[in-house]
Protein backbone atom coordinates (compact mmCIF):
# COMPACT_ATOMS: atom_id res chain seq x y z
CA UNK A 1 0.00 0.00 0.00
CA UNK A 2 2.96 2.36 0.50
CA UNK A 3 3.05 3.06 -3.72
CA UNK A 4 -0.07 4.13 -4.20
CA UNK A 5 -1.17 5.59 -7.43
CA UNK A 6 -3.25 9.29 -8.13
CA UNK A 7 -6.39 8.94 -9.21
CA UNK A 8 -6.62 10.17 -13.35
CA UNK A 9 -9.31 12.75 -12.26
CA UNK A 10 -6.45 14.46 -10.24
CA UNK A 11 -3.99 15.62 -12.73
CA UNK A 12 -5.80 18.85 -12.82
CA UNK A 13 -5.56 19.54 -8.86
CA UNK A 14 -2.90 22.76 -8.90
CA UNK A 15 0.43 22.20 -7.28
CA UNK A 16 0.25 24.50 -4.22
CA UNK A 17 3.64 23.95 -3.14
CA UNK A 18 5.74 25.95 -5.85
CA UNK A 19 5.34 28.90 -3.28
CA UNK A 20 5.32 27.18 0.11
CA UNK A 21 8.15 26.34 2.72
CA UNK A 22 9.75 22.82 2.08
CA UNK A 23 8.14 21.58 5.27
CA UNK A 24 4.39 21.22 4.59
CA UNK A 25 5.17 20.32 0.60
CA UNK A 26 5.83 16.92 1.21
CA UNK A 27 2.44 16.78 3.30
CA UNK A 28 0.95 18.43 0.48
CA UNK A 29 2.42 16.50 -2.39
CA UNK A 30 1.70 13.17 -0.48
CA UNK A 31 -1.42 13.65 0.95
CA UNK A 32 -3.47 11.90 -1.81
CA UNK A 33 -1.16 8.74 -0.62
CA UNK A 34 -1.88 9.89 2.80
CA UNK A 35 -5.26 10.53 2.92
CA UNK A 36 -6.93 6.61 2.55
CA UNK A 37 -3.88 5.27 4.72
CA UNK A 38 -5.03 7.21 7.60
CA UNK A 39 -8.80 7.18 6.51
CA UNK A 40 -8.28 2.90 6.35
CA UNK A 41 -6.10 2.15 9.10
CA UNK A 42 -8.43 2.11 11.87
CA UNK A 43 -10.86 -0.44 10.43
CA UNK A 44 -8.26 -2.89 8.47
CA UNK A 45 -6.00 -2.95 11.77
CA UNK A 46 -9.43 -4.04 13.68
CA UNK A 47 -10.62 -6.27 11.05
CA UNK A 48 -7.27 -7.58 10.76
CA UNK A 49 -6.75 -8.32 14.47
CA UNK A 50 -10.59 -9.46 15.04
CA UNK A 51 -11.22 -11.47 11.73
CA UNK A 52 -8.23 -12.43 8.99
CA UNK A 53 -5.59 -13.30 11.76
CA UNK A 54 -7.89 -15.86 14.02
CA UNK A 55 -8.73 -16.85 10.47
CA UNK A 56 -4.97 -18.07 10.29
CA UNK A 57 -4.79 -19.03 13.88
CA UNK A 58 -7.52 -21.58 13.07
CA UNK A 59 -5.88 -22.98 10.37
CA UNK A 60 -2.53 -23.46 12.58
CA UNK A 61 -4.30 -25.06 15.52
CA UNK A 62 -6.28 -27.76 13.87
CA UNK A 63 -3.10 -29.41 13.49
CA UNK A 64 -2.94 -29.22 17.35
CA UNK A 65 -4.30 -31.27 20.41
CA UNK A 66 -5.36 -28.70 23.08
CA UNK A 67 -7.40 -28.53 25.86
CA UNK A 68 -7.11 -24.54 26.08
CA UNK A 69 -5.61 -24.81 29.28
CA UNK A 70 -2.22 -26.41 28.58
CA UNK A 71 0.73 -26.15 26.29
CA UNK A 72 -0.62 -27.21 22.33
CA UNK A 73 0.88 -30.38 21.36
CA UNK A 74 1.77 -30.52 17.53
CA UNK A 75 -0.33 -33.53 16.21
CA UNK A 76 0.09 -32.54 12.39
CA UNK A 77 -2.74 -33.86 10.21
CA UNK A 78 -4.03 -36.41 13.27
CA UNK A 79 -7.12 -34.69 13.56
CA UNK A 80 -8.09 -34.65 9.99
CA UNK A 81 -7.43 -38.09 9.99
CA UNK A 82 -9.74 -38.42 13.01
CA UNK A 83 -12.79 -36.78 10.90
CA UNK A 84 -12.62 -39.28 8.52
CA UNK A 85 -13.45 -41.82 11.23
CA UNK A 86 -15.61 -40.06 13.02
CA UNK A 87 -19.50 -40.97 12.34
CA UNK A 88 -20.92 -37.40 14.31
CA UNK A 89 -18.86 -35.71 11.62
CA UNK A 90 -20.41 -37.26 8.32
CA UNK A 91 -23.98 -36.89 9.79
CA UNK A 92 -23.12 -33.37 10.50
CA UNK A 93 -21.54 -33.14 6.56
CA UNK A 94 -24.73 -34.45 5.54
CA UNK A 95 -27.13 -32.29 7.30
CA UNK A 96 -25.36 -29.01 6.31
CA UNK A 97 -25.73 -30.67 2.44
CA UNK A 98 -29.62 -30.71 3.48
CA UNK A 99 -29.88 -27.53 4.56
CA UNK A 100 -27.86 -25.47 1.67
CA UNK A 101 -30.18 -27.93 -0.72
CA UNK A 102 -33.45 -27.33 1.00
CA UNK A 103 -32.72 -23.36 2.01
CA UNK A 104 -32.69 -22.51 -1.21
CA UNK A 105 -36.37 -23.09 -1.19
CA UNK A 106 -36.39 -19.79 0.04
CA UNK A 107 -35.54 -18.47 -3.23
CA UNK A 108 -38.66 -19.66 -5.17
CA UNK A 109 -41.00 -19.05 -1.97
CA UNK A 110 -39.95 -15.23 -1.89
CA UNK A 111 -40.47 -14.85 -5.35
CA UNK A 112 -43.82 -16.20 -4.79
CA UNK A 113 -45.03 -14.45 -1.81
CA UNK A 114 -43.90 -11.32 -3.34
CA UNK A 115 -45.91 -11.95 -6.93
CA UNK A 116 -48.47 -12.07 -4.87
CA UNK A 117 -47.65 -9.10 -3.02
CA UNK A 118 -47.36 -7.22 -5.54
CA UNK A 119 -50.36 -5.29 -6.17
CA UNK A 120 -52.01 -1.98 -5.19
CA UNK A 121 -54.85 -2.39 -2.97
CA UNK A 122 -55.71 -0.47 0.21
CA UNK A 123 -52.97 -1.13 2.98
CA UNK A 124 -50.89 -3.77 0.98
CA UNK A 125 -47.95 -1.27 2.42
CA UNK A 126 -48.70 -2.56 6.02
CA UNK A 127 -49.41 -6.61 4.75
CA UNK A 128 -45.93 -6.50 3.38
CA UNK A 129 -44.58 -5.21 6.38
CA UNK A 130 -46.27 -7.88 8.46
CA UNK A 131 -45.19 -10.28 6.14
CA UNK A 132 -41.50 -9.45 6.43
CA UNK A 133 -42.08 -9.66 10.76
CA UNK A 134 -40.36 -13.20 11.13
CA UNK A 135 -36.50 -11.84 9.81
CA UNK A 136 -36.46 -8.95 12.00
CA UNK A 137 -37.25 -11.47 15.34
CA UNK A 138 -34.23 -12.82 16.34
CA UNK A 139 -33.46 -16.88 15.41
CA UNK A 140 -33.39 -17.59 19.17
CA UNK A 141 -37.11 -16.56 19.43
CA UNK A 142 -37.93 -18.15 16.15
CA UNK A 143 -36.54 -21.62 17.40
CA UNK A 144 -39.09 -21.53 20.38
CA UNK A 145 -41.77 -20.28 18.51
CA UNK A 146 -41.49 -23.32 16.13
CA UNK A 147 -40.36 -25.71 18.89
CA UNK A 148 -43.85 -24.92 21.07
CA UNK A 149 -45.17 -24.99 16.90
CA UNK A 150 -44.11 -28.70 16.65
CA UNK A 151 -44.84 -29.67 20.34
CA UNK A 152 -45.88 -33.28 20.51
CA UNK A 153 -48.97 -32.71 23.47
CA UNK A 154 -50.23 -29.16 22.46
CA UNK A 155 -48.10 -28.32 19.88
CA UNK A 156 -50.01 -26.58 16.81
CA UNK A 157 -48.80 -28.24 14.36
CA UNK A 158 -50.12 -31.46 15.83
CA UNK A 159 -53.61 -29.86 16.69
CA UNK A 160 -53.93 -29.23 12.74
CA UNK A 161 -52.76 -32.56 12.33
CA UNK A 162 -55.17 -34.12 14.46
CA UNK A 163 -58.35 -32.03 13.15
CA UNK A 164 -57.34 -33.96 9.97
CA UNK A 165 -56.84 -37.61 11.55
CA UNK A 166 -53.36 -37.69 11.55
CA UNK A 167 -50.19 -37.42 14.07
CA UNK A 168 -49.40 -37.16 16.59
CA UNK A 169 -45.81 -36.27 15.10
CA UNK A 170 -42.78 -35.37 17.20
CA UNK A 171 -41.06 -33.99 14.98
CA UNK A 172 -37.80 -32.87 17.03
CA UNK A 173 -37.86 -35.77 19.00
CA UNK A 174 -37.40 -38.14 15.59
CA UNK A 175 -33.91 -38.80 13.50
CA UNK A 176 -35.25 -39.06 10.23
CA UNK A 177 -37.30 -36.00 10.79
CA UNK A 178 -35.92 -33.19 13.11
CA UNK A 179 -33.49 -31.78 10.50
CA UNK A 180 -36.26 -30.75 8.12
CA UNK A 181 -38.22 -29.60 11.02
CA UNK A 182 -35.55 -27.01 11.97
CA UNK A 183 -34.85 -25.94 8.09
CA UNK A 184 -38.44 -25.70 8.14
CA UNK A 185 -38.11 -22.68 10.74
CA UNK A 186 -35.12 -21.50 9.69
CA UNK A 187 -37.09 -21.36 5.91
CA UNK A 188 -39.43 -19.01 7.64
CA UNK A 189 -37.89 -15.26 8.17
CA UNK A 190 -35.60 -16.41 5.06
CA UNK A 191 -38.29 -16.47 2.97
CA UNK A 192 -39.54 -13.65 4.41
CA UNK A 193 -36.22 -11.80 3.54
CA UNK A 194 -36.10 -13.02 -0.04
CA UNK A 195 -39.87 -11.58 -0.23
CA UNK A 196 -38.60 -7.95 0.46
CA UNK A 197 -35.43 -8.67 -2.44
CA UNK A 198 -38.15 -9.78 -4.76
CA UNK A 199 -40.58 -6.81 -4.31
CA UNK A 200 -37.93 -4.19 -4.08
CA UNK A 201 -36.40 -6.17 -7.49
CA UNK A 202 -40.08 -6.28 -9.06
CA UNK A 203 -40.94 -2.07 -8.35
CA UNK A 204 -37.18 -1.71 -11.07
CA UNK A 205 -38.81 -3.90 -13.55
CA UNK A 206 -39.32 -1.75 -16.78
CA UNK A 207 -42.78 -1.60 -17.46
CA UNK A 208 -42.30 -0.65 -21.12
CA UNK A 209 -40.69 -4.30 -21.45
CA UNK A 210 -43.38 -5.45 -19.72
CA UNK A 211 -45.87 -3.84 -22.34
CA UNK A 212 -44.30 -4.77 -25.06
CA UNK A 213 -44.04 -8.27 -23.80
CA UNK A 214 -48.08 -8.31 -22.81
CA UNK A 215 -48.88 -6.66 -26.48
CA UNK A 216 -46.77 -9.86 -28.44
CA UNK A 217 -49.06 -11.98 -26.66
CA UNK A 218 -46.81 -13.24 -23.49
CA UNK A 219 -48.34 -13.53 -20.22
CA UNK A 220 -48.57 -15.65 -16.66
CA UNK A 221 -46.05 -18.29 -17.04
CA UNK A 222 -43.95 -17.56 -19.69
CA UNK A 223 -43.95 -13.64 -19.55
CA UNK A 224 -42.77 -14.47 -15.86
CA UNK A 225 -39.89 -16.88 -16.90
CA UNK A 226 -38.69 -14.97 -20.43
CA UNK A 227 -39.01 -11.57 -19.08
CA UNK A 228 -39.39 -10.72 -15.23
CA UNK A 229 -36.96 -13.21 -14.18
CA UNK A 230 -34.23 -12.18 -16.09
CA UNK A 231 -34.82 -8.48 -14.94
CA UNK A 232 -34.56 -9.66 -11.52
CA UNK A 233 -31.19 -11.23 -11.84
CA UNK A 234 -29.33 -8.64 -9.29
CA UNK A 235 -32.43 -9.75 -6.66
CA UNK A 236 -31.94 -13.48 -6.94
CA UNK A 237 -28.00 -12.92 -6.96
CA UNK A 238 -28.42 -11.22 -3.22
CA UNK A 239 -31.27 -13.68 -2.31
CA UNK A 240 -29.25 -16.45 -3.60
CA UNK A 241 -25.70 -15.01 -1.36
CA UNK A 242 -27.67 -14.23 1.78
CA UNK A 243 -29.32 -17.82 1.95
CA UNK A 244 -26.52 -20.20 1.43
CA UNK A 245 -24.77 -18.00 3.93
CA UNK A 246 -27.54 -18.75 6.42
CA UNK A 247 -27.56 -22.09 5.54
CA UNK A 248 -24.12 -22.75 6.36
CA UNK A 249 -24.30 -20.62 9.64
CA UNK A 250 -27.14 -22.38 10.36
CA UNK A 251 -26.48 -22.62 14.71
CA UNK A 252 -29.08 -20.45 16.67
CA UNK A 253 -31.93 -22.91 15.80
CA UNK A 254 -30.18 -26.15 16.02
CA UNK A 255 -28.96 -24.89 19.71
CA UNK A 256 -32.37 -23.92 20.59
CA UNK A 257 -34.70 -26.18 18.99
CA UNK A 258 -32.82 -29.20 19.90
CA UNK A 259 -29.43 -28.39 20.79
CA UNK A 260 -28.16 -31.28 17.94
CA UNK A 261 -30.27 -34.27 19.25
CA UNK A 262 -31.81 -36.51 19.38
CA UNK A 263 -28.95 -38.85 19.58
CA UNK A 264 -27.00 -36.23 17.40
CA UNK A 265 -28.65 -36.30 14.54
CA UNK A 266 -29.44 -32.92 13.74
CA UNK A 267 -26.29 -31.47 14.14
CA UNK A 268 -24.58 -29.43 11.67
CA UNK A 269 -20.79 -28.51 11.06
CA UNK A 270 -21.23 -25.35 12.67
CA UNK A 271 -22.93 -26.72 15.84
CA UNK A 272 -20.87 -29.82 15.92
CA UNK A 273 -17.75 -27.71 16.10
CA UNK A 274 -18.94 -25.52 19.14
CA UNK A 275 -19.87 -29.01 20.76
CA UNK A 276 -16.06 -30.31 20.27
CA UNK A 277 -14.82 -27.05 21.81
CA UNK A 278 -17.10 -25.22 24.32
CA UNK A 279 -19.50 -27.54 25.47
CA UNK A 280 -19.30 -30.23 28.64
CA UNK A 281 -18.18 -32.69 25.44
CA UNK A 282 -14.83 -31.90 26.44
CA UNK A 283 -12.43 -29.12 25.30
CA UNK A 284 -10.93 -30.23 22.20
CA UNK A 285 -9.73 -26.96 20.68
CA UNK A 286 -7.83 -28.37 17.93
CA UNK A 287 -10.21 -30.71 16.65
CA UNK A 288 -12.67 -28.45 16.86
CA UNK A 289 -10.63 -25.92 14.24
CA UNK A 290 -10.76 -28.44 12.01
CA UNK A 291 -14.03 -28.96 11.38
CA UNK A 292 -14.32 -25.16 11.30
CA UNK A 293 -11.52 -25.33 8.79
CA UNK A 294 -13.73 -27.96 7.07
CA UNK A 295 -16.99 -25.46 7.29
CA UNK A 296 -14.75 -22.49 6.42
CA UNK A 297 -13.12 -24.61 2.94
CA UNK A 298 -16.60 -25.40 1.92
CA UNK A 299 -17.88 -21.64 2.39
CA UNK A 300 -14.45 -20.54 0.59
CA UNK A 301 -16.03 -22.08 -2.67
CA UNK A 302 -18.96 -20.13 -2.42
CA UNK A 303 -16.94 -17.01 -1.27
CA UNK A 304 -14.74 -17.19 -4.01
CA UNK A 305 -17.91 -17.16 -6.67
CA UNK A 306 -19.61 -14.58 -4.90
CA UNK A 307 -15.86 -12.22 -5.07
CA UNK A 308 -16.01 -13.48 -9.02
CA UNK A 309 -19.49 -12.22 -9.56
CA UNK A 310 -18.54 -8.51 -7.74
CA UNK A 311 -15.45 -7.91 -9.57
CA UNK A 312 -17.30 -9.01 -12.74
CA UNK A 313 -19.59 -6.27 -12.35
CA UNK A 314 -16.81 -3.96 -10.73
CA UNK A 315 -14.88 -3.84 -14.28
CA UNK A 316 -17.75 -2.48 -15.69
CA UNK A 317 -18.03 0.42 -13.16
CA UNK A 318 -15.89 3.90 -12.32
CA UNK B 1 -45.91 -3.56 -13.74
CA UNK B 2 -46.05 -7.59 -13.45
CA UNK B 3 -48.23 -9.61 -12.68
CA UNK B 4 -51.20 -7.77 -13.75
CA UNK B 5 -52.92 -4.70 -11.76
CA UNK B 6 -55.36 -6.17 -9.54
CA UNK B 7 -57.61 -3.13 -10.98
CA UNK B 8 -57.75 -4.50 -14.38
CA UNK B 9 -59.40 -7.78 -13.25
CA UNK B 10 -62.62 -9.30 -13.10
CA UNK B 11 -64.55 -7.89 -9.54
CA UNK B 12 -65.18 -11.07 -8.60
CA UNK B 13 -61.12 -11.86 -8.45
CA UNK B 14 -60.96 -8.43 -6.87
CA UNK B 15 -62.80 -9.10 -3.73
CA UNK B 16 -60.86 -12.53 -3.65
CA UNK B 17 -57.67 -11.45 -3.00
CA UNK B 18 -59.04 -8.52 -0.73
CA UNK B 19 -60.00 -12.00 1.49
CA UNK B 20 -57.20 -13.81 0.37
CA UNK B 21 -54.21 -11.79 1.82
CA UNK B 22 -55.13 -11.44 5.15
CA UNK B 23 -56.05 -14.36 5.27
CA UNK B 24 -52.33 -15.43 4.07
CA UNK B 25 -50.89 -13.62 6.41
CA UNK B 26 -52.67 -15.01 9.21
CA UNK B 27 -51.45 -18.43 8.41
CA UNK B 28 -48.05 -17.17 7.78
CA UNK B 29 -47.98 -15.60 11.35
CA UNK B 30 -49.71 -18.32 12.79
CA UNK B 31 -46.80 -19.56 14.74
CA UNK B 32 -46.13 -16.04 16.29
CA UNK B 33 -49.96 -15.81 16.72
CA UNK B 34 -49.82 -18.93 18.73
CA UNK B 35 -46.99 -17.43 21.21
CA UNK B 36 -48.97 -14.27 21.43
CA UNK B 37 -51.76 -16.19 23.10
CA UNK B 38 -49.94 -17.90 25.16
CA UNK B 39 -48.38 -15.30 26.63
CA UNK B 40 -51.90 -13.74 27.79
CA UNK B 41 -53.33 -16.86 29.57
CA UNK B 42 -53.43 -17.83 32.74
CA UNK B 43 -51.08 -20.98 34.38
CA UNK B 44 -54.15 -22.30 35.11
CA UNK B 45 -54.91 -22.83 31.44
CA UNK B 46 -51.60 -25.18 30.47
CA UNK B 47 -52.20 -27.57 33.73
CA UNK B 48 -55.99 -28.42 32.48
CA UNK B 49 -55.08 -29.04 28.51
CA UNK B 50 -56.74 -25.83 27.46
CA UNK B 51 -54.03 -24.97 25.29
CA UNK B 52 -56.16 -23.52 22.63
CA UNK B 53 -59.74 -22.58 23.57
CA UNK B 54 -60.34 -19.30 24.89
CA UNK B 55 -57.98 -18.23 28.02
CA UNK B 56 -59.90 -18.72 31.18
CA UNK B 57 -58.89 -15.30 32.25
CA UNK B 58 -56.98 -12.78 30.36
CA UNK B 59 -53.56 -12.48 32.47
CA UNK B 60 -51.69 -10.74 30.16
CA UNK B 61 -50.59 -7.72 32.88
CA UNK B 62 -49.39 -10.00 35.33
CA UNK B 63 -47.83 -12.40 32.91
CA UNK B 64 -45.64 -9.44 31.48
CA UNK B 65 -45.36 -8.06 35.27
CA UNK B 66 -44.03 -11.20 36.37
CA UNK B 67 -41.10 -11.18 33.14
CA UNK B 68 -41.00 -7.63 33.90
CA UNK B 69 -39.87 -7.28 37.68
CA UNK B 70 -39.72 -10.79 38.88
CA UNK B 71 -36.58 -11.70 36.40
CA UNK B 72 -33.53 -10.87 35.53
CA UNK B 73 -34.98 -9.64 31.87
CA UNK B 74 -34.66 -5.89 32.44
CA UNK B 75 -31.33 -6.80 32.99
CA UNK B 76 -30.91 -8.75 30.03
CA UNK B 77 -32.56 -6.12 28.11
CA UNK B 78 -30.51 -3.56 29.39
CA UNK B 79 -27.11 -5.43 28.55
CA UNK B 80 -28.45 -5.74 24.82
CA UNK B 81 -28.95 -2.35 24.61
CA UNK B 82 -25.43 -1.73 25.95
CA UNK B 83 -24.16 -4.21 23.66
CA UNK B 84 -25.93 -3.07 20.69
CA UNK B 85 -25.75 0.76 20.59
CA UNK B 86 -21.66 1.04 21.03
CA UNK B 87 -21.60 -1.49 18.02
CA UNK B 88 -23.75 0.41 15.86
CA UNK B 89 -21.66 3.43 16.54
CA UNK B 90 -18.44 2.07 16.23
CA UNK B 91 -19.03 -0.14 13.08
CA UNK B 92 -21.02 2.92 11.15
CA UNK B 93 -17.87 5.32 12.36
CA UNK B 94 -15.30 2.84 11.29
CA UNK B 95 -17.29 1.97 7.84
CA UNK B 96 -17.44 5.52 6.68
CA UNK B 97 -13.47 5.99 6.77
CA UNK B 98 -13.26 3.01 5.34
CA UNK B 99 -15.76 2.91 2.91
CA UNK B 100 -14.62 6.76 1.84
CA UNK B 101 -11.11 5.25 1.50
CA UNK B 102 -12.10 2.61 -0.84
CA UNK B 103 -14.80 4.06 -3.10
CA UNK B 104 -12.99 7.51 -3.60
CA UNK B 105 -8.82 6.86 -4.31
CA UNK B 106 -7.76 4.83 -6.92
CA UNK B 107 -4.38 3.05 -5.52
CA UNK B 108 -2.61 -0.41 -6.21
CA UNK B 109 -4.44 -3.03 -3.66
CA UNK B 110 -7.77 -1.38 -3.45
CA UNK B 111 -9.94 -3.54 -4.91
CA UNK B 112 -7.38 -6.48 -2.67
CA UNK B 113 -8.71 -4.71 0.39
CA UNK B 114 -11.92 -4.14 -0.42
CA UNK B 115 -12.51 -8.25 -1.21
CA UNK B 116 -10.87 -9.23 1.99
CA UNK B 117 -13.77 -6.89 3.88
CA UNK B 118 -16.16 -8.23 1.71
CA UNK B 119 -14.88 -12.15 2.19
CA UNK B 120 -14.20 -11.53 5.72
CA UNK B 121 -17.86 -10.28 6.18
CA UNK B 122 -19.04 -13.88 4.54
CA UNK B 123 -16.59 -16.54 6.90
CA UNK B 124 -18.50 -18.80 9.42
CA UNK B 125 -17.96 -17.72 12.60
CA UNK B 126 -16.90 -21.24 13.90
CA UNK B 127 -13.13 -20.70 12.13
CA UNK B 128 -13.60 -17.33 14.63
CA UNK B 129 -14.14 -18.52 17.57
CA UNK B 130 -11.72 -20.69 19.51
CA UNK B 131 -8.63 -17.65 18.31
CA UNK B 132 -11.28 -14.57 19.39
CA UNK B 133 -12.31 -16.27 22.46
CA UNK B 134 -8.44 -16.66 23.82
CA UNK B 135 -8.11 -13.39 22.67
CA UNK B 136 -10.54 -11.71 24.75
CA UNK B 137 -9.64 -13.92 27.69
CA UNK B 138 -5.89 -12.54 27.15
CA UNK B 139 -7.22 -9.09 27.20
CA UNK B 140 -9.59 -9.50 30.44
CA UNK B 141 -12.62 -8.89 28.65
CA UNK B 142 -13.95 -12.62 28.52
CA UNK B 143 -17.91 -12.21 30.06
CA UNK B 144 -18.02 -8.25 29.57
CA UNK B 145 -20.55 -6.15 27.24
CA UNK B 146 -16.78 -4.35 25.90
CA UNK B 147 -15.06 -7.77 24.74
CA UNK B 148 -18.40 -8.72 22.57
CA UNK B 149 -18.60 -4.83 21.73
CA UNK B 150 -15.20 -5.00 20.30
CA UNK B 151 -15.03 -8.04 18.12
CA UNK B 152 -18.69 -7.00 16.84
CA UNK B 153 -17.32 -3.88 15.47
CA UNK B 154 -14.54 -5.24 13.76
CA UNK B 155 -16.62 -8.29 12.18
CA UNK B 156 -19.24 -5.73 11.23
CA UNK B 157 -16.93 -3.32 9.67
CA UNK B 158 -16.84 -5.96 6.93
CA UNK B 159 -20.33 -5.59 5.73
CA UNK B 160 -20.53 -1.75 6.93
CA UNK B 161 -17.36 -1.56 4.64
CA UNK B 162 -19.32 -3.04 1.41
CA UNK B 163 -22.28 -1.25 1.94
CA UNK B 164 -20.69 1.84 2.36
CA UNK B 165 -18.39 1.70 -0.27
CA UNK B 166 -20.62 0.90 -2.92
CA UNK B 167 -23.11 3.68 -1.75
CA UNK B 168 -20.34 6.09 -2.09
CA UNK B 169 -19.35 5.15 -5.55
CA UNK B 170 -22.66 5.63 -6.73
CA UNK B 171 -22.52 9.49 -5.25
CA UNK B 172 -21.50 12.15 -8.22
CA UNK B 173 -17.55 12.28 -8.51
CA UNK B 174 -17.40 15.50 -9.82
CA UNK B 175 -18.43 17.20 -6.32
CA UNK B 176 -15.50 15.80 -4.61
CA UNK B 177 -12.89 16.66 -7.86
CA UNK B 178 -14.14 20.52 -7.55
CA UNK B 179 -13.71 20.35 -4.07
CA UNK B 180 -9.91 18.99 -4.66
CA UNK B 181 -9.57 21.91 -7.43
CA UNK B 182 -10.49 24.30 -4.73
CA UNK B 183 -7.54 22.85 -2.83
CA UNK B 184 -9.55 21.68 -0.01
CA UNK B 185 -7.84 19.35 2.40
CA UNK B 186 -8.92 15.47 2.02
CA UNK B 187 -9.99 15.12 5.49
CA UNK B 188 -12.44 18.54 5.00
CA UNK B 189 -14.10 16.63 1.60
CA UNK B 190 -14.93 14.00 3.85
CA UNK B 191 -16.28 15.86 6.60
CA UNK B 192 -18.20 18.55 5.07
CA UNK B 193 -19.30 16.85 1.46
CA UNK B 194 -19.06 13.09 1.57
CA UNK B 195 -20.51 12.53 4.71
CA UNK B 196 -23.67 14.97 4.64
CA UNK B 197 -24.56 12.49 1.77
CA UNK B 198 -23.66 9.76 3.39
CA UNK B 199 -26.46 10.17 5.50
CA UNK B 200 -29.43 7.83 4.15
CA UNK B 201 -26.45 5.12 4.04
CA UNK B 202 -25.61 5.79 7.97
CA UNK B 203 -29.58 5.75 8.70
CA UNK B 204 -30.18 1.99 6.70
CA UNK B 205 -27.01 0.21 7.98
CA UNK B 206 -27.69 1.43 11.89
CA UNK B 207 -30.94 -0.15 11.70
CA UNK B 208 -29.63 -2.80 9.83
CA UNK B 209 -26.65 -3.57 12.89
CA UNK B 210 -29.08 -2.40 14.91
CA UNK B 211 -31.09 -6.11 14.74
CA UNK B 212 -27.76 -8.49 13.59
CA UNK B 213 -26.33 -7.27 17.32
CA UNK B 214 -29.86 -7.35 18.88
CA UNK B 215 -30.76 -10.83 17.56
CA UNK B 216 -26.71 -12.17 17.97
CA UNK B 217 -26.56 -15.32 19.73
CA UNK B 218 -23.22 -17.29 19.09
CA UNK B 219 -21.23 -14.50 20.05
CA UNK B 220 -23.22 -13.84 23.32
CA UNK B 221 -22.93 -17.65 24.63
CA UNK B 222 -18.97 -18.04 23.24
CA UNK B 223 -17.65 -14.71 25.03
CA UNK B 224 -20.11 -14.17 28.12
CA UNK B 225 -21.87 -16.42 30.49
CA UNK B 226 -23.64 -14.32 33.22
CA UNK B 227 -26.20 -12.40 33.75
CA UNK B 228 -24.16 -9.38 34.63
CA UNK B 229 -23.50 -8.86 30.65
CA UNK B 230 -25.34 -11.53 28.63
CA UNK B 231 -27.65 -9.94 26.27
CA UNK B 232 -31.30 -11.25 25.91
CA UNK B 233 -31.05 -13.70 22.93
CA UNK B 234 -28.66 -15.51 25.44
CA UNK B 235 -30.76 -14.32 28.36
CA UNK B 236 -33.72 -16.14 27.46
CA UNK B 237 -32.23 -19.65 27.66
CA UNK B 238 -31.71 -19.09 31.14
CA UNK B 239 -34.86 -17.37 31.58
CA UNK B 240 -36.25 -20.15 30.12
CA UNK B 241 -34.32 -22.77 32.18
CA UNK B 242 -36.09 -20.78 35.25
CA UNK B 243 -39.55 -21.29 34.57
CA UNK B 244 -39.20 -24.44 32.51
CA UNK B 245 -42.93 -25.36 31.43
CA UNK B 246 -44.25 -22.23 32.62
CA UNK B 247 -45.15 -21.84 29.11
CA UNK B 248 -47.32 -18.76 29.68
CA UNK B 249 -44.25 -16.68 30.89
CA UNK B 250 -42.00 -18.09 28.00
CA UNK B 251 -44.03 -16.79 25.78
CA UNK B 252 -43.74 -13.51 27.16
CA UNK B 253 -40.50 -13.60 27.72
CA UNK B 254 -39.91 -14.81 24.02
CA UNK B 255 -42.15 -11.53 22.64
CA UNK B 256 -40.26 -9.12 25.07
CA UNK B 257 -37.05 -9.91 23.98
CA UNK B 258 -38.09 -9.69 19.97
CA UNK B 259 -39.66 -7.15 20.35
CA UNK B 260 -37.03 -3.81 20.02
CA UNK B 261 -36.32 -4.71 16.36
CA UNK B 262 -39.38 -5.07 15.68
CA UNK B 263 -39.63 -1.65 16.83
CA UNK B 264 -37.28 -0.12 14.91
CA UNK B 265 -37.70 -1.72 11.70
CA UNK B 266 -41.38 -0.16 12.30
CA UNK B 267 -40.13 3.36 12.51
CA UNK B 268 -37.63 2.75 10.28
CA UNK B 269 -38.47 0.61 7.90
CA UNK B 270 -37.82 2.55 4.92
CA UNK B 271 -34.30 2.89 5.74
CA UNK B 272 -34.55 -0.84 6.80
CA UNK B 273 -35.55 -2.08 3.26
CA UNK B 274 -33.38 0.11 1.64
CA UNK B 275 -30.36 -1.40 3.43
CA UNK B 276 -31.69 -4.72 3.14
CA UNK B 277 -32.16 -4.95 -0.58
CA UNK B 278 -28.70 -2.88 -1.45
CA UNK B 279 -27.67 -4.33 -4.43
CA UNK B 280 -30.85 -6.08 -4.92
CA UNK B 281 -31.43 -3.64 -8.45
CA UNK B 282 -29.49 -1.80 -10.77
Amino acid sequence: MAQMRLAPGNGSTPDPTSHRGPQDSWLRRNRQTLAPLLFLAPGVIFFLFYVIFPILQSFNLSFYRWDGLGEPQFIGMENYRELLDDRAFEVSLWNNLKWLLLYLLAIPAGLFIALFLNQTVTGIRLYKSLFFFPFVISQVVVGLVFSWFYDPTFGLLNQVLGWVGLGPLNVLGDPTLVTYGIIAAGLWPQTAYCMILYLTGLNAVDPEQVEAARLDGAKGAKMLWYVIIPQLRPATFVAFVVTIIGALRSFDLISIMTNGGPFGSSRVLSFYMFEKALSEYGFRMGYGAAIAVVLFLIMLCFIAYFLWSMYQDDKGGR
Amino acid sequence: MFPKPIQNSSRAWQTTYQALVPVALIMWLLPLIAVAIFSIKPEADFTTGNYWGIPSSFEGASNYGRVFFGSDMPRYLLNSVLITVPTVIGAVALSCMTGFALGVYKFRGNLLLFFMFVAGNFVPFQILMVPVRDLTLDMGLYNTKTGLVLFHIAFQTGFCTLFMRNFIRALPFELIEAARVEGVAEWRIFWFVVLPLMKPAIAALSVLIFTFIWNDYFWAVVLTQGAESQPVTAGITSFNAQYRAAYHLMSAGSIVAALPPVAMFFLMQRHFIAGLTLGAVK
